[in-house]
């Protein structure tokens, strides 16, 4: 076949990298890092004022800066860095050229434009909404502006992914089925359409509203729709990180998925199930049948949480089998002890499994129990929630695969190895202990987005117990801790993209370690010799937490007045 | 490998590992435990709300809180009427920028039917200690029966973010034997 399109080969996998997509992946990547750093320095000013000792900033600026925090990396990081991963899964996985690169540069300014817009917008100090923006509170209108244009960018870059699929597929660049990894991108690009007609939905009539030229919004049909696109946005996230799991243990162990069927099943049910997931946040709101809350808030079933407990046993799993079949077999941990440890991609990924299932996974099925909720709606237990999810999950997991993009696509050595070894331990550690120090705090009632526990401007007085006090200075020490290790990942990042040694065209870097496709434990796996026995007891350990913190927040509820 | 297409072509006639099968067994089964559990509660547990709600102008629901006022208050404390409403009887409670309106004292053991509205933004109703946590819309009354089990002083925070003076919007309620 000639060369129909610009692309070089890589070195390590063999590939054909198509020179557009990977300019794509690029600029992106960048975007994503620099509002990544943007939006991580609003939230450390956002955990210091809610350190009672610190109180760093005054109200205005408080609430500003947890509003900017919030749209920043929630929305402009993830969104951006999942645009890279789409035109990895797509173009590059599948030795693809990418289709329309001309579309996806329109959907990058689209982007970049909407979420600067919105930034000055929350700047100028006219639209402290938080990044939910409920009505009847109003913003200024370039504030729903910006999210739409955002928005719009976003979908043009879902369409040039799909395009990209028809193309590979029509000029045979791969045989048989998509790659699993490029299945929970199209799982992600998917939601990803459901997210953003829900957002434009409710958005654009919020816009016409801001400018008064619509006259009233209900609050409750918002709020339900705007978390078709709030909640909906963060299942894109999970199974955008679930892929980049499977990516980092393809990559870094030449795993194979146990099962293909298994595993694609469990991203086919995010995409049967999670758009229900607007019912979390309307569990203690007017107007709601319980049978509509209990079918909705519980995805029928907990069928999605099923897609995610599959999820969670098969990525260990595969790795566990391709560190077996490496020899690796003395006990029932030696595949994990052996484990790169010290590779960062390894570290990251491997902290975002355990911290996403442990923390994120768990607290969000107990707070998204009907009648539970009623003891969690709006404290800070929520943040403490997705924070698990998607800091210590998405974020970490995103990070940790930017360290084998960077050598694989921008072909720049590491600089910094020593920080960038020790980054994922810190941003890991200091992000599990924002989450359960949160939560903790949210148990003992403390209210989320509040500038003042104390309440000492207030009429009449009210205190937290001393052990809430303490939970919110603990959250802000790991918040100095995660900080620090976000900080870390930046300038190591940013200093190799710049300053890195450039590699060779048909030079393999060294570092991260990626062994050579050829090395693929391809035919590990199949039912008669599958053994996994040290997977299979850190989900038994999994599942005993589960239902043990389960029951004990029905305990919890138990014990508040009688509701009826 | 992940990254790969399948190496085997017909991949959905791939047996699963028992292992896998065992667990996703477990875990449906849990599903199911979690899902029945919550109607469960509706029968056998004694914290659901009723979800009783109207559509209501917030200058009708003010209107109905001021003929209670006006009726039960007992005494008056820092500026607000503390309200003794009789057991059984419907009590509002109105949320506004940036107060909890009135103080309301409720007799232990009693059932009242809680109205909640707000006269302008969201805002979050949160009674603490206990760490019940309902969300207040305007131009809807939601209606919670509640039994206070405990006597005692309860305050009530706003747990929605409502502007600049949020973290001045404390109420009170007691709870008298």
């Amino acid at each position: 076949m000639g060369k129909l399109f610009d692309y070089r080969t890589c070195p390590t996998t063999g590939l054909r990298v198509d020179r557009a997509a990977e300019r794509l992946i690029k600029a992106n990547a960048v975007a994503a890092i620099v509002f990544l750093a943007i939006g991580g320095l609003f939230g450390l000013l956002v955990a210091l004022t809610r350190w009672p000792a610190v109180h760093l900033l005054p109200a205005d600026w408080f609430y500003l800066a947890l509003t900017a925090h919030g749209f920043d990396v929630l929305l402009v990081w993830i969104i951006f860095f999942e645009m890279a991963i789409l035109y990895f899964a797509s173009a590059i996985l599948l030795n693809s050229r990418l289709a329309g690169p001309k579309w996806a540069w329109a959907g990058f300014g689209l982007m970049l434009v909407g979420a600067l817009i919105t930034n000055v917008a929350v700047l100028q100090g006219g639209s402290s909404v938080m990044f939910t923006s409920y009505v009847p509170m109003m913003a200024e209108p370039p504030f729903y502006l910006g999210i739409i244009l955002f928005a719009v960018g976003a979908l043009l870059g879902c369409g040039v992914f799909f395009g990209t699929l028809v193309v590979a597929k029509r000029e045979k660049t791969y045989e048989g089925s998509i790659p699993l990894v490029t299945f929970g991108a199209l799982t992600a690009a998917i939601i990803a359409v459901f997210t953003i007609a829900s957002g434009a939905i409710i958005l654009i009539p919020t816009l016409l509203w801001s400018l008064g030229l619509v006259s009233h919004i209900d609050p409750i049909i918002y709020k339900t729709i705007w978390w078709a696109m709030g909640h909906s946005s963060q299942q894109i996230n999970v199974a955008a990180h679930v892929s980049v799991w499977y990516a980092i243990a393809a990559l870094v162990f030449g795993a194979k998925p146990l099962s293909e069927k298994v595993s694609r099943t469990a991203f086919l049910m995010y995409i049967l199930f999670l758009q229900l997931a607007s019912a979390h946040h309307m569990l203690v709101e007017p107007g709601f049948s319980s049978e509509w809350k209990i079918f909705n808030t519980s995805y029928a079933m907990y069928l999605a949480v099923l897609g995610s407990m599959i999820h969670g046993m098969t990525v260990p799993g595969s790795i566990e089998a391709a560190q077996r079949a490496r020899g690796l077999t003395k006990g029932m941990f030696e595949w994990l002890r052996k484990a790169p440890w010290d590779n960062p991609a390894f570290a990251g990924m491997f902290m975002s499994l355990v911290f996403f299932g442990f923390i994120g996974g768990i607290s969000g099925v107990v707070m998204g129990t009907e009648q539970i909720n009623l003891i969690m709606h709006n404290t800070i237990y929520v943040p403490g929630h997705f924070h698990g999810t998607v800091v210590a999950g998405t974020t970490l997991a995103f990070m940790a695969i930017t360290y084998i993009l960077v050598p694989l696509i921008f072909r720049r050595e590491l600089i910094l190895k020593k920080v960038a070894r020790w980054q994922p331990y810190l941003f890991g550690f200091g992000v599990a202990g924002i989450s359960i120090f949160m939560m903790g705090a949210g148990t003992l009632g403390v209210s989320r987005r509040h500038w003042d526990m104390t309440f000492a401007d207030a009429i009449l007085p009210f205190d937290y117990p001393s052990a809430a006090y303490l939970m919110m200075g603990l959250n802000g020490i790991f918040a100095i801790l995660a900080a620090i290790g976000g900080l870390m990942f930046v300038v190591v990042i940013v200093g190799s993209v710049f300053f890195g040694k450039k590699l060779a065209e048909d030079e393999k870097p060294l570092y991260p370690e990626v062994p050579p496709a050829a090395a693929a434990v391809s035919h590990y796996g199949s039912a008669e010799t599958l053994k996994i026995p040290g997977t299979a007891f850190l989900v038994g350990i999994f599942f005993v937490a589960f239902v043990l913190y389960y029951f004990v927040n029905w305990k919890y509820l138990s014990e508040v007045w009688p509701l009826s | 490998m992940a990254i790969t297409p399948p190496s085997e072509r017909i991949w959905w006639r791939q047996p699963i590992a028992k292992i896998e099968l065992i667990w996703i067994i477990v875990a449906f089964t849990w599903g199911l435990i979690m899902f029945f559990m919550m109607i469960y509660w509706h029968g056998a547990g004694e914290q659901n709300l009723s979800n009783e709600a109207y559509q209501i102008k917030p200058q009708v629901f003010a209107q109905h809180a001021q003929e209670m006022i006006d009726e039960y208050t007992v005494r008056e404390e820092s500026g607000f009427p503390v309200v003794h409403p009789p057991a059984g009887s419907d009590v509002y409670l109105i949320a506004r920028l940036w107060q909890w309106w009135p103080i309301l004292e409720l007799e232990k053991d009693q059932s009242y039917r809680l109205h909640l509205s707000s006269m302008d933004w969201q805002h979050g109703f949160s009674l603490q200690p206990v760490n019940i946590n309902v969300q207040v819309h305007p131009g809807y009354d939601m209606v919670i029966t509640v039994k206070p089990d405990r006597a005692g002083e309860y305050g009530v925070l706003c747990n929605e973010f409502c502007g600049i003076g949020h973290h001045m919007m404390v109420g009170k309620i007691y709870v008298v034997e």
